[in-house]
């Protein structure tokens, strides 16, 4: 698929979901089971995607680099109640660290 | 009379303050986004079209990552979608103190993100509220639109991604992102049956295929979790660093 036919798209779908809530009549959503599957559908996805991010490697191998490194250097300054900048920054350079030194 | 005007001015200069200081805190952020968008292949414009068009962090993130790791176009935007669900939650309740109509509605529906509602939400009465909602959610869109095109910019200009390790900085932001989310028993039962899910499918689908598979964890624990809890509280609007 075309890049910007998937940017547009998601953008799209981003502002309907947005905008069905001023539309959408407020009981419909109201369910104590869906308002509680949908308000742990972050953490899930998010969850996921650091796994892929991490150790994902080409063809779906599993791969053990210096991604995962980066990762634990996040989770203990987020333990740490370090910012936002500054936990993303530390993973990036983690990484290009231990890359730079021929360890992964 | 005066004095009730004036207490009233004191507490809306007060909400002013909260929301431009959310919008600075919060756009700074995008830097990282452009950076890591130009990293994962998109042009400058694209990337400034997901600030501008999708206005969402997570999802924005997500598509890109996903992207960035040869995923295909349609799972990515199924994952970006699915991560945006939640604006339509808070929409829900934005709805009610906002009374927007026609093109108004319109620009206050792309401005319901995390932080415009958790401002909006906090404050006791419904003039504040509306201004708590439309100034952070302005700022916001401000500051994250122009520090996405300067990481962009930067990015652009560093080369090869993984040398600067811009691909872990993608698992680090999304890191950021989940954390708040980890405060509850039923987010962090979610967390590792997600993050288990993802790592046994990692090596029998396709790329991107995963992460939705991820998703229905929070299906699982929502629906164990129902009849222990009698409403949920957890990922309450403004615990993320992002849109």
């Amino acid at each position: 698929m075309n890049t910007w036919v998937t940017v547009l798209a998601a953008c799209a779908l981003a502002f309907l979901l947005k905008l069905s809530g001023y539309f959408v009549p407020a009981r419909l959503m109201e369910g104590p089971r869906t308002s509680r599957i949908s308000a742990l559908l972050p953490a899930a996805l998010l969850a996921g995607l650091i796994v892929t991010q991490t150790v994902a490697g080409s063809g779906g191998r599993i791969v053990l680099d210096a991604r995962v490194a980066a990762v634990a250097v996040a989770a203990i300054l987020l333990w740490r109640k370090a910012n936002f900048l500054v936990v993303v920054g530390a993973a990036a350079a983690t990484a290009a660290l231990l890359r730079l030194s021929g360890w992964t | 009379m005066t004095s009730d005007q004036a207490v009233c001015d004191a507490r809306r200069k007060e909400v002013v303050r909260q929301g431009i200081s959310v919008g600075v805190a919060t756009g700074l952020s995008g830097v990282s986004f452009g950076a890591l968008a130009v990293a994962a292949g998109l042009s400058v414009l694209q990337t400034q079209a997901l600030s501008l068009l999708m206005f969402t962090g997570g999802s924005q993130f997500a598509l890109v990552g996903i992207l960035a790791a040869g995923g295909s176009g349609a799972s990515a935007i199924a994952t970006s979608s699915l991560l945006g669900i939640r604006n339509g939650l808070y929409a829900l309740q934005t709805s009610q103190f906002l009374q927007a109509r026609g093109l108004r509605r319109l620009l206050a529906a792309h401005i319901t993100i995390d932080e415009s509602t958790a401002v909006g939400i906090a404050q006791k009465e419904r003039p504040l509220q509306r201004v708590g909602f439309w100034v952070t959610g302005l700022a916001v869109l401000a500051g994250w639109n122009l520090m996405t095109l300067v990481g962009a910019l930067v990015g652009n200009a560093l080369g090869e991604p993984e040398t600067w390790g811009l691909d872990a900085a993608a698992a680090g932001a999304f890191c950021a992102l989940l954390w708040p989310r980890l405060q509850t028993g039923d987010g962090r039962a979610t967390a590792v049956l997600a993050a288990f899910i993802a790592l046994i499918t990692i090596p029998l689908v396709p790329a991107g295929i995963p992460v939705i598979l991820a998703a229905l964890a929070a299906v699982v624990v929502g629906l164990m979790a129902h009849g222990r809890h009698e409403r949920g509280e957890d990922g309450l609007p403004g615990s993320d660093p992002l849109p």
